[in-house]
C-alpha cells in the first residue's frame, strides 16, 4: 500500500495519537491548576494564572514550539555549564513535544475549566463548606465532578485543535505521521498522494473523537433536565 | 551576559518586514475567506439537503484536518500532476505567497461559514416573522434582516477566528516566506540565538493580538451596542 510506505505512515499515526493523548494529560493538569489559580482569592495566584492564559493564547503554537524546542535546548545548554554540567544536552522531540503542547493547551483548557467552574451555582460550594469540608475537599469532591459535564463541549473543541496541532511537531523533527508522509513524498515524488492519505487519517482521528466525546457528553447529561422548545 | 539582544536590535528591520508580510497574508486570507464564507454559511442553513450537504462536507473536511496538511497539499501536492504544471495557473501555484494565501483563505472560510451559520440559526423568530408580515421577498429578507443581524452577532466569535488566523499565518514560514516567524527563523539560524529570536517573534505576535482584540472591542461597541449589558 502507498508504494510500501503504508506501514511507516501507520507507525507515525500511532506516534501522533500517543503524542496527542500524553499532551492532553499534561494539558489537563496544567489547565486545572491554571483555572484554580485564576479563580483563587489570592491576588498573585490569580494574576499568575491570568498571565499564563493571556500570554500563551496570544502567541502562535508554531512560535512556541520553535521557542521551547530550539530556544529551550539552547537555554538548557547555556545554563548547563553554570551548574557544572559540560556535556551537550539533547532534548528528545517527543518529550519536548508533549511538554510544549501540554503547556499551550493547558492555557486554553484553563479558560474552559474556569468557565465551567463559574457556571456551578455558588450554593454548591457553600453547602460543602457548611458540612465542614476543607477547601481542597470542596474543590475535588463537589466542584470538579460537576465541572466535567459543563466542560465537555469546550474540552472536545480543545482536543480537536490539539490533535491537529500535533502535526506542527513534525517541523522540529518528531517522526509522527506528518513527518513520515513528508519523507515518503520527497522519496517518491508523489506529495499529493501521501498528504491526502495523512489528511484522511487525521479526519478519521477527529471524526472518531467527535463521536466518542459526544457519547460521553450524553452520558454525563443523563441526569440533567432539558426543556423542549 | 547570558542573553544577547544587540543582534535582535540590529535585525529589527527584518522583523518589521515580517510584520508587513504577516499582515498582508492575514488581510488577503480574511477577505477571500469571508467572501467565500457568506455563501457557504447561507448554504449551511438551507433546509434542502442538496444545498446543505456539499457545504457541510467542505467545512467538515477542512475543520477536521490540520492546516499544515492543507498547506502542504496545495504547495507541494499540486505539483505532482502534470496537468497542473502545464496549466495557466502554474505561475501562481508555484509561488509560496499565492499558495499560502489560498490555503489560509480556504481554512478560514470553513470556520467562518460555521460561525455565520450558527449566528443565522439563532436569529430570533420574531424578526423573521415580522419581515414576512411586511411582505418581504426571500432575497430582501436575507439582505435586510438576516445577514446584517447575523453578521453583527457573529462578531465576538469571529474575533476569535481572526486571532486564530493571525497565529495560523506563522505556518507561512514553513513554506519559505519571511513573515514574523520566518524572520525569527532567519535570525535564529544566522546567529544561533534561537531563544532571543523566538521570544522577540512571540512579543510581536502578542502585540498584534492585543491590537486586534482592541479593534474588535471597538467594533463591538459600534455594531453590537444594543446587546451590551446595561450600564449601572
Amino acid at each position: 500500500m502507498l508504494n510500501g510506505y503504508g506501514a511507516t505512515i501507520l507507525d507515525g499515526a500511532w506516534l501522533t495519537l500517543m503524542l496527542a493523548l500524553t499532551s492532553m494529560a499534561v494539558a489537563m493538569v496544567l489547565g486545572l491548576l491554571g483555572a484554580a489559580c485564576r479563580l483563587s482569592p489570592v491576588r498573585w495566584l490569580a494574576l499568575l494564572g491570568e498571565t499564563y492564559a493571556t500570554v500563551i493564547r496570544g502567541i502562535p503554537d508554531l512560535v512556541l514550539i520553535l521557542l521551547i524546542f530550539y530556544g529551550g535546548q539552547d537555554l538548557v545548554n547555556r545554563l548547563g555549564p553554570l551548574l557544572g554540567h559540560d556535556a551537550y544536552i539533547d532534548i528528545n522531540p517527543f518529550i519536548s513535544g508533549v511538554f510544549t503542547l501540554g503547556f499551550i493547551f493547558g492555557a486554553y483548557l484553563s479558560e474552559t475549566f474556569r468557565g465551567a467552574f463559574m457556571a456551578i451555582p455558588r450554593g454548591q460550594g457553600e453547602a460543602g463548606a457548611a458540612y465542614g469540608m476543607s477547601d481542597a475537599k470542596v474543590f475535588f469532591r463537589i466542584l470538579v465532578p460537576q465541572m466535567i459535564r459543563l466542560a465537555i463541549p469546550g474540552f472536545t473543541n480543545n482536543w480537536l485543535v490539539l490533535t491537529k496541532a500535533t502535526a506542527l511537531i513534525s517541523v522540529v523533527g518528531l517522526q509522527d505521521m506528518m513527518f513520515k508522509a513528508k519523507s515518503a513524498a520527497d522519496a517518491t515524488h508523489q506529495p499529493f498522494t501521501f498528504f491526502l492519505a495523512v489528511a484522511a487519517l487525521y479526519l478519521v482521528l477527529t471524526s472518531v473523537s467527535l463521536l466518542g466525546l459526544r457519547q460521553l457528553e450524553k452520558r454525563y447529561t443523563v441526569g440533567v433536565k432539558a426543556a423542549e422548545l | 551576559m547570558m542573553f544577547d539582544y544587540a543582534v535582535i536590535w540590529d535585525s529589527l528591520p527584518l522583523y518589521l518586514g515580517g510584520v508587513l508580510v504577516t499582515l498582508k497574508l492575514l488581510l488577503i486570507a480574511l477577505t477571500l475567506g469571508l467572501a467565500t464564507a457568506i455563501p457557504l454559511g447561507l448554504m449551511r442553513v438551507s433546509r434542502s439537503a442538496w444545498v446543505n450537504f456539499p457545504a457541510w462536507l467542505y467545512t467538515y473536511v477542512i475543520r477536521g484536518t490540520p492546516m499544515l496538511v492543507q498547506l502542504y497539499l496545495i504547495y507541494y501536492g499540486l505539483a505532482q500532476f502534470e496537468a497542473v504544471r502545464a496549466s495557466v495557473l502554474w505561475p501562481y501555484l508555484s509561488s509560496a505567497t499565492f499558495c499560502a494565501c489560498l490555503a489560509f483563505a480556504i481554512n478560514t472560510s470553513a470556520y467562518s461559514a460555521e460561525i455565520l451559520a450558527g449566528s443565522l440559526k439563532t436569529t430570533s423568530h420574531g424578526e423573521i416573522e415580522a419581515a414576512k408580515a411586511m411582505g418581504m421577498s426571500r432575497a430582501t429578507l436575507y439582505r435586510r434582516i438576516l445577514l446584517p443581524s447575523a453578521l453583527r452577532r457573529a462578531l465576538p466569535q469571529y474575533s476569535n477566528e481572526v486571532i486564530m488566523m493571525l497565529h495560523t499565518t506563522s505556518l507561512a514560514s514553513i513554506v519559505t516566506l519571511i513573515d514574523i516567524t520566518g524572520a525569527a527563523r532567519t535570525v535564529s539560524s544566522q546567529f544561533y540565538l534561537p531563544f532571543e529570536a523566538y521570544i522577540t517573534a512571540g512579543l510581536f505576535y502578542l502585540c498584534l493580538t492585543f491590537i486586534l482584540v482592541r479593534l474588535f472591542k471597538l467594533a463591538e461597541r459600534r455594531w453590537l451596542a444594543y446587546l451590551a449589558p446595561r450600564k449601572a
